[in-house]
């Protein structure tokens, strides 16, 4: 393909946008709906997951450590626990920081607890973190079977459940986000569909005077492109200002520490790439398999 | 130039358009193809320009054998052959002066080129003034002739031309069929069916009759030979 022969087809796809009027807003405006909806959507979804993230990460394992060990079998265990698979970090708490700890958690009351100062009852811990917070139970029953390991901790029952919890909801959030992207590719395809049905005889006269398929195929190809891009245009608009608005002025009062929306910078603009993405694929997609069906003459 | 033989066509639904059509058209002949509706002639037509693909018999067009032809190549035959259709179709949204350049972007030839063949050939049917119309602001007569200027402007052998006039009043007729014969003058093999006896009749050239599916007569300086 020669040079002049791209220049042309980028002009004509340009052209046509304007030559189609009504045409190309009825294709704008439901690619604009759709991207909106979309757009929404994953923001909320991608919101939620990290909330859920957010959530698990807390999950940490105790280990208790029996209180006969002596400091080198402390610190043998130590290794022994950073050898398993899956482990991030593991901190030590003597059991003086874990006194503390509790006495500082328990406000006014924990002042009586300082007088354990003298004769601590609490255990050693090893505090381990792993790498994919799913992990956890896995870890934890491994670290329980070493020797010297008296008991671990990591909420028993409720991180189980809460982990299930997140895997159905995160499920059900893919599936969602995929239905509803589907369901934009059809009706957005459909809509450029009927745009372009209309101009079949168009396609027909032009392959009579000798067009070959890819000649007739380009100037789709960037008319699609164009209406996806035009039609993204106000969703990420929505989008940006939306964020904006919420993150500076709901975020605020909100104050359970895993309640906190994803900084926009940069994940608004993430998102708007990605309408922008999703908005120019569905065009040309759209766009380019219309116009096949009419190619064949 | 263009050979047929023993060309056959059925159609999917089982009408049976040809029925073994023979005849060799040479290089800068002007040919009227005539006969009743429905006998074959529109078929016979779009045989050469590859519309409709033949169901038996060999058809050679400027060298090419229509059945071994790929579906990828059918485009290039048609830029060497020029074809001007009885509803003129012409493309609704390009002005007078883009319809005919569309032919020409096909081939890829230069901007500079593309305005110069264009306007020369509007100065040959007479419509250098309405080259920024669109096709909806022109005379039946004015889109037939833009139609006529796409199909040569890229100097094609042959020009094939369905029923040109069929559309059009008798004065204008006798304009298209000038220009016609103009471009046939300067070597161009020009096919042209049509139901006009007037111009049979009084422009002498070959005839050739199809009814049912055959080729009933073909005579040089023949008549239109039907009444209607």
């Amino acid at each position: 393909m020669k040079f002049r022969t791209v220049r042309r087809h980028l002009r004509e796809g340009f052209k046509n946008i304007a030559r189609n009027g009504w045409m190309t807003v009825a294709s704008v405006g439901a690619v604009t709906t759709t991207l909106i909806l979309v757009g929404a959507f994953l923001a909320l979804m991608l919101n939620l997951n990290q909330m859920a993230d957010n959530i698990e990460e807390d999950v940490e394992i105790n280990a208790l450590l029996e209180l006969t060990l002596e400091e080198d079998q402390i610190t043998t265990i130590g290794d022994e626990i950073k050898q398993i698979n899956g482990v991030d970090s593991v901190v030590f708490s003597s059991k003086d920081e874990q006194l503390s700890e509790l006495v500082d958690s328990m406000g006014e009351e924990g002042k009586s607890w300082q007088l354990f100062e003298q004769d601590n009852p609490l255990n050693h811990v090893y505090i381990i973190k792993t790498k994919d917070p799913q992990d956890t139970i896995k870890v934890a029953d491994k670290i329980s079977d070493l020797q010297g390991v008296q008991e671990v901790n990591y909420g028993q029952g409720v991180v189980e459940r809460l982990f299930e919890f997140n895997k159905y909801a995160r499920t059900i959030g893919v599936v969602l986000i995929v239905g509803l992207v589907f369901t934009a590719i059809f009706l957005i395809s459909n809509t450029i569909k009927i745009t372009i049905m209309a101009r079949s005889r168009e396609i027909g006269i032009m392959k009579l005077v000798g067009a070959t398929n890819g000649f007739i195929r380009w100037p789709f190809f960037i008319e699609g492109l164009l209406l996806g891009i035009l039609g993204s245009v106000v969703p990420i608009a929505a989008i940006l200002g939306g964020y904006y608005y919420l993150e500076n002025n709901i975020s605020e009062r909100i104050n359970y520490s895993f309640v906190e929306l994803l900084p926009f910078n940069p994940f608004a603009w993430q998102l708007s790439l990605i309408i922008l993405g999703i908005g120019a694929l569905i065009g040309v997609w759209g766009s380019v398999m219309s116009v096949r069906k009419f190619l064949k003459v | 130039m263009i050979l047929m033989k023993d060309v056959h066509k059925t159609y999917p639904n089982g009408v049976t358009a040809l029925n073994g059509i023979n005849v060799e058209i040479e290089q800068g002949e002007f040919v009227y193809i005539v006969g009743p509706s429905g006998a074959g002639k529109s078929t016979f037509i779009r045989l050469m320009y590859r519309e409709a693909k033949a169901t038996n018999g060999t058809i050679m067009i400027n060298d090419l054998d229509m059945s071994s032809l790929k579906e990828k190549k059918v485009p290039f035959l048609r830029r060497d052959i020029g074809v001007v259709f009885q509803d003129f179709k012409l493309l609704p949204k390009l002005s007078v002066y883009e319809n005919i350049a569309f032919a020409l972007e096909v081939i890829e030839e230069s901007p500079r080129n593309i305005r110069k063949l264009v306007m020369d050939v509007l100065e040959l049917v007479g419509l250098k003034n309405k080259a920024r119309f669109i096709p909806d602001e022109l005379s039946g007569g004015e889109q037939q002739r833009v139609s006529i200027a796409r199909a040569i402007v890229n100097k094609p052998k042959i020009v094939i031309a369905d029923e040109p006039t069929g559309n059009l009043d008798p004065e204008t007729s006798w304009e298209i069929m000038k220009i016609l014969e103009e471009i046939n003058s300067s070597g161009t093999t020009i096919i042209m069916a049509t139901h006009s006896k007037e111009i049979v009749n009084t422009i002498k050239k070959r005839v050739i009759a199809i009814e049912d599916g055959l080729i009933v007569r073909d005579e040089h300086r023949g008549e239109y030979g039907y009444e209607i």
